[in-house]
């Protein structure tokens, strides 16, 4: 990999994932040189609290995306519920209303596709523990234009059906199934390839 | 040249062929939906490559409307975030009432479950009387779904709920008749709607609002063509008039920002100042 070619960080992962997401991000300092951007699966009504849960334990600026904002280092934007989150060329997130996938909106293949379409091997897409099959479509889509695939293993993940579809997704060698603290790393080691 | 670069390529000739051809302007839609849209019509149709629709488009009469409730998207719900529309009763309610005549221009009805929704609040306030409300959207399919005003029955308990949420005095039942599988709402609603097409891109304002509401319709547009759209509703508005927008929408870091001020930030509620006032 090269890491002076990536230019964000996607995740996706399914609900009661805060877990997951803190020990992940809370690993990474304050100036991490390059936006992340994820998806985890939320009602759709109703008060939604993970940016501030996970905002709590992270160094980074977690926010709820908003419509056309320009993604920049050290921020972690999370998808609002009840709309898509997608990546555009310029390096803004659009927000839209469309379907649900996979039954859920938001939804990780949307976010993925069009990251994939808009910044093609620049991207670094993570998928995390989560039920159902959302992400694996979409992580395929990162691969197929040259992206960074990461998976957490299954069989460390509370939930293992998201990784284990994800991995059938994208052939062996576009991809590596890490545990979350080998995750961790890949990502703290990106961050000093960044700056250095 | 890569595949995503040619079809980059398809996509341009496909919207220069809706513009040149049909007069419907999609350039300044958000990039990344539009293309996903796109890509499903293209599925829809079992098109081999996207550019196939450009001769469909020029010669075949009644496509474009196929077309276009493709690429538009008519999701909506009755009472959808039911906090809002509570602050609209609470909030803009008595700032409407001394109005003589109220118009409200609802933008992006799609189906019209919003613009029903806003009748009964406006009828259980005592104001649909003098009430008109005009509920506009591109896509002619969803318009004639709204003008009929007949939803599925299935979808009533979680709008009950909503409605209830959104501080309603009675049942949202006292507003449908129920048949079968679906409802359908109460025509006297309907005396004080008008559903008609108008696009944000290329029409101009067609009536003096007393609010404007206009919600996750903006989403799909991009900055370009938001500014356009503000000015738009703006020069709708009368003064003190209100708009209302998207969850996740708002005036901030637009070029209307100081014209408008927050009656509720958190509902994005805005009222437009009064002349020379500044903030
Ligand atoms: C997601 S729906 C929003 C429905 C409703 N306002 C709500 O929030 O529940 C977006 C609507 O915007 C409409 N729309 C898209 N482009 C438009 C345009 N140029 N002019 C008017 N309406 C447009 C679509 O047809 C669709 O019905």
């Amino acid at each position: 990999m090269n890491p002076h070619q990536v230019r964000v960080i996607l995740f996706g992962c399914s609900a009661g994932s805060l877990h997951a997401l803190r020990s992940l991000f809370s690993r990474l300092p304050r100036r991490y040189p390059l936006p992340i951007v994820g998806v985890t699966h939320t009602r759709e009504q109703g008060e939604w609290l993970l940016p501030e849960l996970l905002g709590r334990r992270c160094l980074l600026n977690v926010r709820s995306a908003v419509d056309k904002e320009t993604i920049q280092p050290g921020s972690l934007y999370l998808a609002p519920p009840g709309y898509h989150l997608l990546l555009e060329r310029d390096e803004t997130l659009s927000l839209s209303m469309d379907e649900r996938v996979h039954g859920s909106r938001p939804a990780i293949d949307p976010l993925f596709e069009s990251a994939a379409d808009s910044l093609g091997d620049k991207v670094l897409a993570i998928i995390l523990t989560g039920g159902g099959c959302d992400g694996a479509q979409g992580l395929r889509a990162v691969a197929d234009a040259g992206g960074v695939c990461l998976i957490q293993d299954p069989a460390s993940a509370e939930a293992s059906s998201m990784p284990l579809m994800a991995m059938a997704a994208v052939l062996e060698k576009q991809r590596r199934v890490l545990s979350l603290e080998q995750i961790g790393t890949e990502l703290l080691n990106l961050g000093e390839g960044k700056n250095g | 040249m890569k595949d995503s670069e040619l079809e980059e390529v398809e996509i341009n000739l496909v919207l220069e062929t809706l513009r040149l051809r049909h007069g419907y302007d999609f350039r300044h839609y958000a990039q990344a939906s539009l293309r996903r849209r796109l890509r499903s019509l293209q599925h829809l149709f079992g098109l081999k490559h996207l550019v196939d629709l450009v001769p469909r488009l020029l010669r075949e009469r009644d496509l474009l409307s196929k077309v276009l409730a493709g690429l538009s998207v008519p999701m909506t719900e009755m009472f959808r975030d039911p906090a809002v529309f509570l602050a609209l009763r609470q909030e803009v309610v008595p700032l409407l009432r001394t109005f003589p005549q109220i118009n409200i221009w609802q933008v992006g009805c799609a189906t019209g479950e919003e613009a029903y929704s806003l009748a009964i609040l406006m009828a259980e306030e005592g104001c649909l009387f003098r009430c008109q409300i005009y509920a506009t959207d591109i896509n002619d399919a969803a318009l004639a779904t709204a003008e009929e005003g007949v939803f599925p029955a299935r979808k009533m308990a979680l709008y009950g709920d909503n409605y209830r949420n959104a501080g309603g005095t009675g049942k949202l039942a006292d507003y449908y008749h129920h048949h079968m599988d679906f409802v359908q709402m109460d025509p006297t609603l309907r005396r004080s709607m008008v559903f008609a097409h108008h696009n944000l891109v290329s029409d101009g304002i067609f009536c003096e609002a007393h609010l404007v509401v206009c919600r996750n319709v903006l989403i799909y547009f991009d900055r370009h063509l938001q500014a356009h759209c503000f000015a738009l509703m703006k020069g709708s508005l009368v003064r003190g008039g209100c708009l209302c927008l998207g969850s996740r929408e708002s005036v901030e870091g637009t070029v209307v920002e100081r014209d408008f001020q927050a009656i509720n930030k958190a509902m994005r509620i805005f009222r437009l100042r009064p002349r020379g006032s500044t903030p």
